[in-house]
């Protein structure tokens, strides 16, 4: 696994090492090459480890007081709220844990596409990625059914709709997803139970995430292989460790201001109205994090074909390896695709907006362009860039400045340091 | 390109800006809130005061079912006495039952019983108000969009109609109101209730009590999360500089800036 052999000191560390080599997984872990110019933007991954580790203690904890009922799922969580010691500490940690999850996994994936970490040789790390994104997906629309609220009951009405656009079979597998004929107490409890089942796969792919990473190693903002272990890295312990550290405390302090004091405003008032299948709400919203998927879904005149494009939209991040054809990994060095790459950010944002918006008028118009636009981005835009752009001269490692001194290069670098 | 990123951004601000103003929503009421901001604490006085006009005048059509008697009187809420709620929760007609005759039979309320209910169901309370049912108040503020500012203009919001506004029977006016037709009539009155307190009963300041009191039903721990997210953020941010300067200490081994 690491480059030396590593043997425990002690003679019984030994015996156990050679048993089962958790010391030697220990040392690596530690040991780990990671190249020193890592910025801030980096220290994401751990704080999304820590997310989800909050997610599954909280869940855990609100599981022993939740009833998973119908008739009964709205009262027990005012019933965590009111008179669980602390309840309402852990409920809002928990719901607003989900959009913070949601803010680092997105920071987390436009870093990647800035500074080409999908690329090879980390395609695997990368689709690992995005099947745990997919899985969050899921897991947050079915947490967020279980309040039992207005916009649980009529969100989740219109998501599993979706599934009624395929032809033929639709009818029956909306049937068969509900376990009746609306969603109802047994769509309820398999909500749950998936609901609770879910963190613990993307806990096991956040391993093999990992696994996969520490086989070629970091990316990093230049993009460039690097010698490991040599003088562009450092051990990952202590100096990523304490960065990560201080990065997560910054994040925590973001998290705690919305857990104590707006604790509600991410979230739908509607949801603090008990779920009622005879009353349709005025506006049904998805929580922002899905907002620029449903513009998409919405965009498109045709429910099968706007449920292709919402799917499409998300599975085409898993083919982006083999899309972007440029050879430079990071945007530092590719002029034009920094552009195009700060264009998609505002599309994407763009889209969030529109998807807040009722689908009519000027916001149905605007919600087609930047769907257009976002599939002109991974299909013609990226293909083709990787073709045409004159890239910026590349240095040779981190610690030797390019030969010739590119100009781009320095800025490069207070750009970094100014974010440190 | 970043420049255009920034630009589309305000772009996006401000146009959700104009569209709030074009929709003809009518600006809620604006007054100081006890229990706004980082120190945010409940009036005390209001909240009992905002008990007695719940009890006096909403709780007759209104219910609020995931409050107890015991509530009333801890700590962070109206905070009666023990012996005054155990005399509010007396004052009730609380059925239980059965007994070992298998009756139900009524006692007066104690501490631990749930607020009575105005009415026995949904159908019924249906039934006594023309169709419409009045919502539950126990998270009432949480549940609509304007919270506190939109429950404490509603009360004050019966207005005459515009010209050639029609209202059918048992319908009112109210500028807050979606649709701005609402089914309740104006619910207060100057001097419907008598404060105890020698405090005037306007109706806006009765708004003003019963509105904290309903903002403290939602949130009843409200004043406990707001003292532990000051101790909470401000020993987060001493450890955050006591890590920063450690990071800078051990990084100081390496060229490389953090």
């Amino acid at each position: 696994m690491s480059e030396h052999e590593y043997t425990p000191k002690s003679k019984a560390g030994k015996w156990f090492n050679d048993r089962l080599p958790l010391l030697s997984l220990a040392n690596h872990l530690t040991d780990y090459p990671t190249p020193k110019n890592l910025n801030y933007w980096w220290t994401f991954g751990g704080i999304l480890t820590f997310c989800l580790i909050t997610q599954i203690v909280t869940g855990l904890t609100l599981a022993m007081h939740y009833i998973a009922h119908a008739d009964m799922a709205f009262d027990s969580v005012e019933h965590i709220m009111r008179d669980v010691n602390y309840g309402w500490l852990i409920r809002y940690i928990h719901a607003n844990g989900a959009s913070m999850f949601f803010l680092a996994v997105y920071i987390h994936i436009f870093r990647s596409l800035f500074y080409g970490s999908y690329k090879s040789p980390r395609e695997i790390i990368w689709i690992i990625g995005i099947i745990i994104y997919l899985l969050m997906m899921a897991a947050a629309f079915m947490g967020y059914v279980l309040p039992w609220g207005q916009m649980s009951f009529w969100g989740a009405t219109v998501i599993t709709n979706l599934f009624s656009a395929i032809p033929l079979v639709g009818e029956g597998i909306v049937t068969w997803l509900w376990g009746g004929y609306s969603v109802d107490n047994p769509t309820l409890t398999r909500f749950f139970t998936l609901h609770y089942l879910i963190p613990f796969l993307i806990l096991g792919l956040v391993v093999l995430h990992i696994w996969a990473l520490h086989v070629p190693g970091n990316n990093n903002p230049i993009g460039i292989d690097i010698k490991k272990p040599s003088k562009d890295t450092v051990p990952f312990h202590p100096y990523i460790v304490i960065k990560d550290g201080f990065a997560l405390l910054m994040f925590i302090i973001v998290f705690a201001f919305f857990v104590f004091y707006t604790p509600n405003i991410l979230g739908h008032a509607d949801n603090y109205i008990e779920a009622d299948p005879l009353v349709t709400p005025a506006h049904i919203v998805p929580e922002w994090y899905l907002l620029p998927f449903y513009a998409i879904l919405r965009s498109v005149p045709d429910k099968l074909l706007g449920v292709v494009a919402m799917l499409s939209a998300i599975l085409i991040l898993a083919a982006l390896p083999w899309l972007d054809t440029s050879k430079i990994r990071s945007a530092v060095f590719r002029p034009l695709y920094k552009q195009f790459y700060w264009i998609l950010v505002a599309d994407v944002l763009i889209l969030g907006y529109v998807g807040a918006m009722p689908a009519e008028g000027l916001y149905l118009l605007i919600a087609r362009v930047a769907t257009a636009y976002y599939f002109l981005h991974f299909l013609v835009i990226l293909p083709v860039l990787g073709f045409k752009e004159k890239t910026l001269p590349v240095p040779m490692s981190i610690t030797e400045p390019v030969l010739g001194g590119s100009v781009n290069m320095a800025a490069a670098r207070s750009k970094e340091s100014s974010r440190n | 390109m970043r420049n255009l990123f920034w630009i589309s951004l305000f772009f996006l601000l401000t146009t959700n800006f104009t569209v709030l103003k074009s929709a003809e929503k009518e600006e809620y009421l604006k007054t100081n809130w006890s229990f706004k901001g980082i120190f945010g604490k409940f009036d005390r006085g209001a909240l009992q005061r905002g008990y007695q006009v719940y009890t006096e005048v909403c709780a007759s059509c209104h219910s609020m079912k995931y409050l107890s008697y015991r509530n009333l009187a801890e700590k962070g809420g109206p905070e009666f006495s023990e012996a005054e709620a155990k005399a509010i929760a007396a004052s009730f007609e609380v059925t239980d039952g059965p007994n070992t005759d298998g009756e139900m039979f009524t006692r007066p309320g104690k501490l631990s019983d749930k607020f009575v209910m105005p009415y026995e169901n949904v159908e019924a309370a249906k039934a006594a108000n023309g169709g419409a049912y009045p919502p539950d108040m126990s998270v009432l503020i949480k549940a609509r969009s304007g919270g506190a500012d939109y429950i404490y203009s509603l009360l004050q919001g019966y207005v005459e109609p515009p010209e050639g506004t029609s209202l059918d029977e048992g319908v009112y006016y109210n500028k807050y109101m979606y649709g701005k037709k609402i089914k309740m009539a104006s619910p207060l009155s100057d001097g419907i209730v008598e404060y105890s307190d020698g405090t005037e009963t306007s109706i806006e300041q009765m708004s003003k009590d019963v509105t904290t009191f309903l903002m403290w039903a939602a949130e009843p721990h409200l004043e406990a999360r707001h003292k532990m997210g000051f101790k909470a953020i401000v020993y987060l941010i001493i450890l955050t500089i006591l890590v920063y300067f450690s990071m800078k200490k051990i990084w100081s081994r390496v060229e490389t800036e953090v």
